[in-house]
């Protein structure tokens, strides 16, 4: 039986198993929704603005490892979404976008509501497709899932015209695919691994930097036996989060520009680098003529073009993570062999030496909110076993630093682009894919007002998230960065004219609390997460002047670190020379 | 160096851009570039000329490798291969100076094929420096218009492309 390309599509989605559609309609795709309309089996989620969709789509994607699915209409329903497809193309989540188009007999006429989407979302996109014959659109809904969601994944674009979704043809989803041109996963080379095996034994003061790879390819268990069984230090990126489980004493935290002291000297120090499910992000290497001087360096990365991009391995590996460690763990046993025991003991002397620098200290005694202070309770409340989304700047980096995450998954940000606004949809996505489940939001008032209009989304669909704005009436980063580079001339980085949080949650349905004492943060909290049906609103008042530490400055190396003046630095820059 | 890749893609419409679009997003050179369909009528044939340090081309191959519309790639210039390019040239050309210049034409083995009272066009078809030495030899003074295709090129002996 023949069938409209709006059902072809409807149905080529339940034939893939989407659970959820993140959307808002318009012109060119009323054909889709009025078939959407008449199933039940694709749910729709419809949101406030497009980008909100994309951010859902992307939250409910890191949150499951299935692909994330978002339908918006032609011209500005695409632009709209375009942060949010290169906000998971910077951070390789698997999203399959589709968008409208108008008739393919006006696309070039500049028709109402057009816009060139396969042009515009060529660079931010893994791939992208505009289906100009409805007997093609099957296959191509196939395709974009096959390409999202393999190998290094990414979003995929498919624009669609509206007479396509129109026109009639015959129903057939293939189960299975191939392309001539895309082969995402190559053959491991297990020389490469028994020399990455043998190296790896033969270390004095190694480390393991792991990152958002090991978490796309589920290979979080395989790196914990790993490092486990060798006893060796780990650090995880800002991406890794959770990849490791972060309460292990073999973890060092997160690496990088605001990483620990421990973890950035360990990266500086060590004499072989096991790099994996990692791109050396300038974020994470400071300036490269400075990084790990005296390392071997091992990369495990699934696209080779992450290898040797930005530092050269002595040992690159190509393969997904959780292939390669299977592989490495062979090797290690087949080797029969301990690491050196008295120069890992050495090692780690050291590294606890660091750690005895206590890097994250902020002051506890406060008379007013400490933005850390928050996180920690977030964390001591919901006994690390929350989801955690974040949108970006200070309140991002000390939610990276203070919340323990055991377990992948759970720790949701913009990474790679480090966009703003992310932190509410993505909340919505992780929430819908997991009902009943405990989902914070860490955000602050400048990044909250980006995408605040999905606050709507969440009373429609009663998405009891728990928001935790840390509210410092500045953008807190650009804050920072003045203040350290440019004399603090504070040049448009205060947040003037702020709206009254709780009103404003109580206005979309919500429960708005305003925290302005270090003493009623943790009530607040508990208050808040008691209400296990409702979105609650936190609008904490926090310290204005609070800055994030450690951090590495640009042109700066790891062993080069700022510390907070809460702890003796001076005593630092000793023990490093 | 100079590299010259080969590069086997999906004749499908947008791919020709999204090799361009690579290029100039990561800040690679492109010193020529020509496509055309293949005897297989769903693919083409892209050859590209460049300039970069072995990093970069390594990294320019990597990216490349990752389109999904690229099928296969080579960096002819890693072996032995054979490049060619025409040259479509223009010159004024007046009494004396008519001779001479069908002169060089035949030492460089280039054809004129469009003939008025004042004006000869010729072809020439050889590696890039010829072309650049033809042209210089020829000076700027009579040539009113340059043309060239880009650089193709092929393997020499049994390497090929396919896919």
């Amino acid at each position: 039986m023949e069938l409209t390309g709006a059902e072809i599509f409807v149905r080529a989605l339940k034939d893939e198993g989407v659970e959820y559609v993140f959307g808002y309609p318009g012109g060119a795709v009323l054909h889709i929704y009025d078939a959407l309309y008449k199933q039940e089996a694709v749910k729709h989620i419809l949101v406030r603005h497009e980008q909100g969709a994309a951010h859902a789509a992307d939250g409910y994607a890191r949150s499951t490892g299935r692909p994330g699915v978002v339908l918006v209409t032609s011209g500005p329903g695409a632009t709209n979404a375009l942060t949010g497809i290169a906000t998971a193309y910077m951070d390789s989540i698997p999203l399959v976008v589709f968008t409208g188009q108008v008739m393919t007999y006006l696309i070039g006429d500049d028709a109402f509501q057009e816009v060139d989407a396969v042009g515009i979302t060529r660079p931010c996109v893994k791939h992208n497709f505009l289906v100009k014959d409805v007997r093609d659109l099957a296959m191509t809904v196939k395709k974009a899932f096959h390409i999202a969601s393999t190998g290094r994944p990414g979003p995929v674009v498919v624009d669609i015209p509206k007479d396509v979704t129109a026109q009639r043809a015959e129903y057939l989803y293939p189960k299975k695919i191939s392309m001539r041109s895309y082969t995402p996963v190559c053959a491991v080379d297990d020389e490469q691994v028994g020399r990455a095996a043998k190296r790896l034994l033969e270390a004095k003061r190694p480390v393991v930097y792991a990152g958002g790879g090991v978490i796309l390819s589920n290979a979080s268990k395989a790196l914990t036996e790993l490092i486990r069984g060798l006893g060796y230090p780990c650090t995880n990126t800002l991406m890794g989060l959770g990849a490791f489980p972060a309460t292990d004493p073999l973890f060092l935290g997160m690496l990088g520009m605001h990483g620990t002291y421990e973890a950035n000297l360990a990266m500086h120090e060590c004499d072989v680098m096991l790099a994996i499910g990692a791109r050396f992000d300038d974020r994470v290497t400071g300036d490269l003529d400075k990084f790990a001087p005296n390392a071997c360096i091992i990369h495990v990365d699934v696209d080779p073009a992450s290898i040797s991009k930005n530092v050269t391995p002595e040992i690159p590996i190509v393969g997904d993570a959780a292939e390669v460690l299977k592989r490495l763990a062979k090797a290690l046993k087949s080797l029969n062999q301990r690491p050196d025991e008295a120069a890992l003991k050495a090692w780690w002397r050291r590294i606890n030496e660091w750690r005895a620098v206590d890097c994250l200290r902020y002051d506890r005694g406060s008379g007013v909110i400490k933005p850390q202070f928050v996180v920690e309770k977030l964390y001591e409340l919901t006994k690390g076993e929350a989801f955690v989304t974040s949108d970006v700047g200070q309140h991002q980096m000390w939610a990276a630093q203070f919340y323990k995450f055991d377990a992948p998954r759970r720790w949701i940000n913009s990474g790679g682009l480090g966009t703003m606004g992310f932190g509410l949809p993505a909340a919505m996505g992780v929430q819908i894919a997991h009902p009943g489940k405990p989902v914070a939001c860490v955000t602050g008032e400048a990044s909250i007002q980006m995408c605040i209009q999905e606050l709507s989304t969440c009373k429609q669909y009663d998405l009891p998230i728990k928001v935790l704005n840390l509210n410092n009436r500045y953008m807190g980063m650009v804050r920072q960065w003045q203040e350290f580079i440019y004399q603090g001339r504070y040049s448009h980085s205060y947040m003037d004219a702020l709206p009254d949080f709780v009103k404003l949650a109580e206005s979309y349905g919500h429960v708005g609390i305003l925290v302005d004492k270090p003493g009623d943060v943790e009530g607040a909290l508990r208050e808040a997460f008691a209400m296990k049906d409702r979105l609650v609103f936190m609008d904490f008042i926090t310290d204005q002047t609070e800055n994030v530490y450690p951090m590495i400055e640009a042109g700066k190396g790891h062993h080069e670190m700022r510390l907070s003046p809460e702890k003796g630095a001076a005593s630092v820059e000793r023990e490093l020379a | 160096m100079r590299h010259i890749i080969s590069i086997l893609l999906e004749n499908e419409a947008g791919a020709l851009s999204r090799v361009a679009g690579l290029f100039s997003a990561r800040g690679y050179n492109i010193e020529s570039l020509t496509v055309a369909p293949t005897d297989d009528a769903t693919l083409s044939r892209m050859t590209l000329v460049t300039r970069g340090s072995e990093d970069v081309i390594e990294q320019i191959m990597k990216q490349l490798n990752k389109l999904i519309d690229v099928v296969q790639i080579v960096d002819l210039t890693e072996g032995a291969h054979i490049e060619r390019e025409m040259l479509l040239v223009k010159v004024c050309v007046n009494g004396k100076e008519r001779e001479e210049v069908a002169r060089l034409a035949g030492i460089f083995r280039g054809r004129i094929i469009d003939v008025t009272e004042t004006t000869y066009t010729i072809e020439l078809t050889g590696a890039a420096d010829k072309l650049d030495a033809f042209v210089k030899t020829l000076g700027s003074s009579i040539i009113r218009e340059v043309v060239r295709s880009g650089a193709i090129g092929i393997a020499r002996g049994e390497r090929s492309l396919h896919p």
